[in-house]
């Protein structure tokens, strides 16, 4: 997956970091490590904490089984909590991650069937330096592929830079980076788009106007997305941005190269996050050595800061709020199975009376997300806005694709919960997607078409 | 014509299956999932059903205009069946899951029954289909034209949409029938599930032809509907249970609940 970077001598620079799903660490659990591993590592961690009541930096798990001699008894007993919970908070974390795909998606989608601009032939990027417009199938192919090629490989060498940079510690070069492509994108781009809409529809904006609004919203995504924001606020910054830089691929980048680049990327992603000497392996590594957060930029988190004892009818609220007055210890929450809780809530509820409820709803605590990098949200957007462009105005096509790339989020979110390591987030919802995309603008269409002209249903 | 039409119909269409998606399906992320996962099934049998299709035409004579309709008439009930063959082998991968989750939840309980899994996975079979079906001329009615110029039925759009209804409400109905008809081992069910899609679909040719093809339709489906109702175990004691809102068992068995979790389905 690709986050941005940028380069000030180029406009339209791909980025580059590939990160793949992570999931959301709160602070004082600082590394972020990719896929639902982490939160089951840093629950694991947590319940140990809990019992043990000392702070270590949670690493991996392995480092938790050393923590005591107590903490093995109680292993089989966290273990089977732990599997409840991940499933749980699997079918959470699932839709935590297909909410913002899928409102990403329907930006993209949105603005590709009402702004000409993004389906128009502009000229293309320098990264795609070879152009389609010859007359022979062979040709085209051939310039497509040599325009993966070129694509993949300055991904491949910024990606590499990054993690260079990152392992020498450069952090002020990598931060002004990001910055400058966040402006980039927050300001430029939106600029550019909101023109486009306005032509589209026809509407007058004075400039005053426009930059009152464009600083407005540039600003307060910078402090939004670089700082500290609510967190609603920054998720949709983010996908924001990367429904911007998807619209860029999908006009810049001509059509079967967009198509090769697509299964080319996810074949790089696996790469690159399986493969022991992958440079976001060793990105992902880094940062969880040194225990750091990588740069919480460049990726989507969904963690949830719920407060305590807030009215929800289900006991799995309950449980925890329960919880934190009996055994809080270092004041975290840990989420235990609600038929657990069931028994507690009815134990406590009478001295539940007595404490004031308000007590409880000043403790907030974080729950644990899931991160999704932002390359990801990008790709997946690039795939459906491009079958929304070129399918022939067919709306079946687009739907399939998007169908087909939550079914792949939702499959490696499950492999992510069966393998606890981090996991790229592209190959198998892009692979879908290609899939569906040919089969259903080649097949379907042709027999839902002859159907739908007889009106004829199956 | 216009958004009027497009609105109108999208209503009729999906209006119901919108309602129940909100009020049943989206608060739980498990039943969303299986919505999600329904729908993928029924996009690759739809997938394979239109490769045999397209195999077909191609290799006949694509200028024998009643050799392309008998081919259309068999790729529909090609169609048909491999819908209800994925549907089976939806119900076969919800039973692993269903019996997975069981084993992994504390109390030995999956959060989520069988049953609301067929009526999850009907609904987004019926979903998607009606998806497919109408979105495109949906799309269109927004655009300027005239309906049925060149001969045919002006009420295309609005007996569309009513058939889309229809069929979403069917494909719920048949899923919770189909899954109850698996797990009991009724195979007479079944076949007459698959019979009755088979009825649905073929009705559908006499299209132009309104009274023939929407009245048996809308009688099916209330048919379907009721048999639905009583496969799940509904009986009109529930319904005026539900209607006259009896609350004040459900607070006498909370205080049980330490002694025996209370069975729900």
């Amino acid at each position: 997956m690709i986050t941005f970077t940028n380069n000030s001598d180029s406009e339209e620079e791909p980025c580059n970091e590939r990160t793949s799903l992570m999931s959301a660490e709160s602070p004082p659990v600082p590394s972020y490590q990719d896929g639902l591993q982490a939160s089951e590592a840093g629950e694991t961690q947590s319940h140990r904490k809990r019992r043990t009541g000392s702070s270590r930096s949670p690493n991996n798990t392995a480092n938790g089984s050393t923590s005591g001699s107590s903490v093995p008894v109680r292993e089989s007993a966290v273990e089977n909590e732990e599997e409840e919970l991940t499933l749980k908070y699997g079918a959470k974390h699932v839709i935590m991650l297909f909410v913002p795909v899928t409102l990403c998606m329907i930006v993209v989608v949105a603005t590709i069937k009402s702004v000409r601009f993004y389906t128009e032939k502009n000229g293309q990027l320098i990264y795609t330096p070879f152009s389609e417009d010859t007359p022979s199938v062979g040709q085209r192919l051939l310039n497509s592929v040599l325009n993966t090629i070129v694509m993949i490989s300055v991904i491949v060498v910024m990606t590499v830079f990054l993690v260079l940079l990152y392992k020498y510690r450069c952090y002020k070069f990598i931060h002004g980076w990001l910055i400058l492509s966040s402006l980039m994108l927050l300001f430029l781009f939106t600029y550019i788009y909101l023109g486009e809409v306005l032509k589209t529809y026809n509407v007058a904006m004075d400039y005053p106007t426009l930059i009152l609004i464009i600083w407005n919203f540039g600003a307060v995504g910078m402090i939004c997305i670089h700082w500290k924001g609510p967190l609603q606020l920054q998720q949709a910054y983010l996908i924001m941005i990367s429904a911007l830089m998807a619209l860029v691929f999908i006009k810049y980048l001509p059509e079967w190269s967009a198509w090769v680049i697509l299964g080319a990327i996810s074949i790089y992603d696996l790469m690159a996050v399986l493969c022991p000497k992958g440079p976001l392996r060793m990105l992902v590594e880094t940062a969880q050595e040194r225990n750091e957060p990588i740069f919480p930029a460049l990726i989507y988190s969904s963690a949830m800061m719920w407060t305590v004892g807030m009215a929800k009818p289900d006991t799995a609220a309950r449980g925890p709020s329960q919880q934190m007055w009996d055994t809080a210890e270092d004041g975290r929450v840990n989420h235990r199975s609600p038929s657990h809780s069931n028994s507690e809530i009815l134990e406590t509820r009478s001295p539940g009376a007595t404490h004031p409820v308000t007590s409880l709803e000043e403790l907030e605590e974080e729950e644990r997300g899931v991160k999704l990098g932002l390359g990801d949200f990008i790709f997946y957007s690039v795939l459906v806005g491009k079958a929304a462009a070129t399918a022939s105005g067919d709306w079946n096509t687009t739907l399939a694709c998007f169908v087909a790339i939550l079914i792949g989020l939702c499959l490696t979110l499950l492999l992510l919960a069966v393998f606890k390591k981090a996991l790229p987030a592209l190959p198998i919802s892009i692979t879908f997607g290609l899939v569906f995309y040919f089969s259903t603008d080649n097949l379907v269409r042709p027999f839902m078409d002859t159907l739908a002209s007889h009106q004829l249903y199956i | 014509m216009g958004a009027a039409v497009f609105f109108g119909c999208a209503g009729i269409a999906f209006g119901p299956a919108l309602a129940l998606v909100l009020l049943t399906v989206a608060a739980e992320p498990l039943r969303v999932i299986i919505l999600v996962a329904g729908a993928f099934f029924w996009l690759v049998s739809l997938l394979l059903a239109s490769l045999i299709w397209f195999i077909s035409v191609h290799l006949s004579d694509q200028e024998d205009a009643r050799l392309q309709f008998s081919l259309l008439v068999f790729g529909a009930a090609v169609s048909v069946l491999l819908q209800e063959l994925f549907r089976f082998a939806y119900f076969k991968l919800l039973k692993k899951a269903d019996e997975g989750l069981a084993m992994i939840s504390g109390d030995g309980r999956s959060p989520i029954s069988l049953k609301q899994m067929a009526y999850v996975s009907g609904l987004s079979f019926g979903l998607i289909s009606g998806v497919f079906s109408v979105i495109n001329i949906l799309a269109d009615s927004m655009g300027p034209g005239i309906v049925g110029i060149h001969g045919d039925s002006p009420y295309y759009f609005i007996t569309s949409a009513f058939l889309t209804m229809a069929l979403v409400f069917l494909h719920t109905f048949w899923g919770v029938i189909f899954f109850d008809a698996c797990e009991k081992r009724r195979y007479w069910c079944l076949g007459l599930v698959v019979a009755s899609h088979l009825v649905t679909s073929g009705l559908t040719f006499l299209n132009p032809w309104y009274e023939a093809s929407l009245v048996p339709i809308y009688i099916i489906m209330i048919c379907m509907g009721a048999w639905a109702f009583f496969t799940a175990g509904g009986s009109f004691r529930n319904v005026l249970k539900c209607l006259s809102c009896k609350r004040q068992e459900d607070s006498r068995v909370m205080m049980y609940s330490a002694l025996r979790v209370p069975f729900e389905d």
